[in-house]
């Protein structure tokens, strides 16, 4: 996985190809757009929310999920593999997995602690190509913008996105 | 006032190689330390030179003995050191001067930059002589910095800014620039070449054509001067800009040409020492030109280095490095257009070598990171050059530029690199 070459392996580059839950939702609850300005990258992500399953809106599932947008292939496939990862999970399931994807993709998440990344570890060679980490995490802004009703977001709305705080809004 | 023995006397920065009309590349290339280097275990090949050209070791060295033997502040005392690093600031003026053509020195301002030297013509010129309902004309083609400071000084002014549009090929639309003219148009910004695509636009032609309607030209030359001959009075272009990082320069320092009459016509851009000749709370007189636009101190080393820069190239020869860098252009335009699925973004008749790209199936930063593996260098994105996208309705592109340190070998290497990519995305 050190090698940079190793990130754009089979899985990646099939997800690239033919990125899964593309396209938009005939019914919609919540909605962002992300931006990379640099690159001119931007995703599109919506969600349809159910009902709180436990307490609160902490408890509300994600019933549905799509993304559309232009990206590179770490980008779309990044987002492509982010809504397989979390349809049918709860809000609070759903943004303990964005912050366990962001510290890996900036190489601070242990592996050996107890983690949810699972299949997503196909992406944590992206820590040695840090300019490319943006186009990484940029689905999982999107994803953290439209869970906290932020219309749009983009990778340079933080001070340093790389680092950026990605808990409640 | 007397010099000082240890300090040796500048030698003029010579190439190790001058051998015309072809040049000798791979001396030419021992002179560049930095393309000694491997990246990612490759040999680097350096094709980002749009972006910012190498040093070679002459400018490396003209820097090292400035530091060590040379340096004080310019203009102010009367020691020895400081009289030698104004001669030194002052000689690489007029090497700049000779290096354009320019008639007179004092129409050679140091600026840190191209964007510094616009922005000093928007504040300078713009601010004191474009008003409500002027029309500023720029271009498609334009690089941001030659598009936000107009924007500034038209939402201040309440003027307006109308575009040239350009072709399939990246091609100005001459009869539309031409159509655009009026009684309310006051000012032109073109650039030379385009960053983005590398045409070359005929500055000469459309600076006749405003100077009969009585309207000043500015040419934004960064992507022009390190690859051709440049003669502003040929041109006769109000003024010039420019920026050393890409002509083999230092970071920090460019010009601005201005004819004299133009330059002494306008308002100062900075305030502060050097700029002034006598200084009371009541009244402030400004300087003389060049001096009255370069307040406070400036980058010293690096206008000496840029001044270095220029002997070298010169030395050289501009001709032959523009010879050099068509033959590197038709070579690795005639291979990439054999490549399938290759798609090459701006095929102007004229241009410089710049070959911006879209591969189907292959976004430009994928492209960019599996470039950098083999160890090619090229630009990825928008090239601070949005509006050339949004015309050929693209996010980005992949942007390879070469220099005339740059091989054929290394048009191969690109070629391999491209495949290469292909491959892993097929």
């Amino acid at each position: 996985m050190d090698d940079p070459r190793a990130l754009y392996q089979e899985v990646i580059l099939d997800h690239n190809k033919k990125p899964r839950n593309y396209g938009t939702l005939a019914c919609r609850s919540h909605h962002a757009v992300g931006h990379n300005p640099l690159c001119g990258d931007h995703i599109d992500v919506e969600l349809n929310m159910g009902k709180a399953l436990g307490s609160g809106a902490a408890g509300q599932s994600i019933e549905a999920i799509a993304f559309q947008g232009s990206a590179c292939a770490i980008c779309k496939s990044s987002a492509s593999m982010m809504t397989m990862a979390v349809k049918g999970k709860t809000r609070s399931e759903a943004e303990v997995l964005i912050n366990e994807f962001l510290d890996m993709a900036t190489g601070k998440l242990e592996f050996a602690d107890a983690h949810h990344i699972g299949r997503l570890r196909v992406f944590s060679g992206i820590r040695n190509l840090p300019v490319r980490v943006k186009c990484a995490i940029l689905p999982w802004h999107t994803l953290h913008a439209a869970l906290n009703a932020m219309q749009n977001t983009s990778t340079e709305a933080q001070h340093d996105p790389m680092h950026a705080a990605i808990g409640d809004a | 006032m007397t010099t000082i023995q240890t300090a040796p006397k500048a030698e003029p920065a010579t190439p190790a190689a001058r051998t015309a009309p072809g040049l000798d590349i791979e001396r030419i290339r021992a002179d560049f330390p930095i393309l000694k280097l491997q990246v990612n275990g490759k040999p680097l090949v350096y094709l980002d030179n749009a972006a910012s050209s190498q040093m070679p070791r002459q400018v490396i060295d003209c820097l090292v003995r400035y530091q060590s033997t040379q340096h004080a502040n310019i203009n102010r005392a009367v020691h020895t050191l400081s009289e030698l690093a104004t001669n030194e600031f002052e000689a690489a003026r007029r090497k700049l001067q000779h290096f354009i053509h320019a008639r007179e020195e004092r129409e050679v301002i140091f600026t840190s930059g191209t964007t510094d030297a616009i922005n000093l013509v928007m504040h300078g010129y713009g601010r004191r002589f474009i008003g409500p309902g002027d029309e500023i004309v720029l271009t498609t083609l334009e690089h941001h910095s030659n598009i936000v400071p107009w924007q500034m000084l038209a939402e201040e002014k309440s003027a307006t800014i109308r575009v040239v549009p350009v072709n399939d090929a990246g091609e100005l639309l001459i009869d539309d620039y031409e159509k655009l003219f009026n009684e309310r148009t006051k000012f032109v910004g073109v650039t030379h070449v385009s960053n983005a695509l590398g045409t070359i636009n005929p500055v000469k032609q459309m600076i006749a054509f405003a100077h009969a309607r009585g309207v000043p030209v500015l040419v934004d030359g960064a992507q022009a001067a390190p690859h051709m001959r440049v003669d502003v009075q040929d041109l006769d272009c109000d003024f010039y800009a420019f920026s050393g990082h890409k002509l083999c320069g230092p970071t920090g320092i460019g010009i601005l040409f201005g004819k004299a009459a133009l330059l002494e016509s306008m308002q100062p851009f900075k305030g502060g020492g050097d700029m002034i000749l006598s200084v009371t709370f009541e009244k402030t007189t400004y300087n003389t030109i060049p001096h009255k636009f370069e307040a406070g101190t400036p980058p010293i080393a690096a206008a000496i280095g840029l001044g270095a820069a220029v002997d070298y190239l010169s030395a050289i020869d501009m001709d032959a490095i523009a010879a050099h860098e068509l033959a590197l252009l038709d070579y690795a335009t005639e291979q990439m257009v054999r490549l399938p699925g290759v798609h090459l973004i701006g095929t102007a008749s004229h241009k410089a070598a710049v070959l911006s790209f879209i591969v189907d199936g292959v976004h430009p930063h994928d492209m960019g990171t599996l470039l950098n593996l083999e160890g090619v260098a090229v630009r990825t994105g928008h090239h601070c050059a949005q509006p050339v996208m949004q015309r050929f309705k693209l996010p980005a592109t992949t942007r390879a530029s070469f220099a005339f340190y740059n091989s054929m070998a290394e048009v191969d290497a690109l070629i391999a690199g491209i495949r290469a990519a292909q491959k892993v995305f097929s």
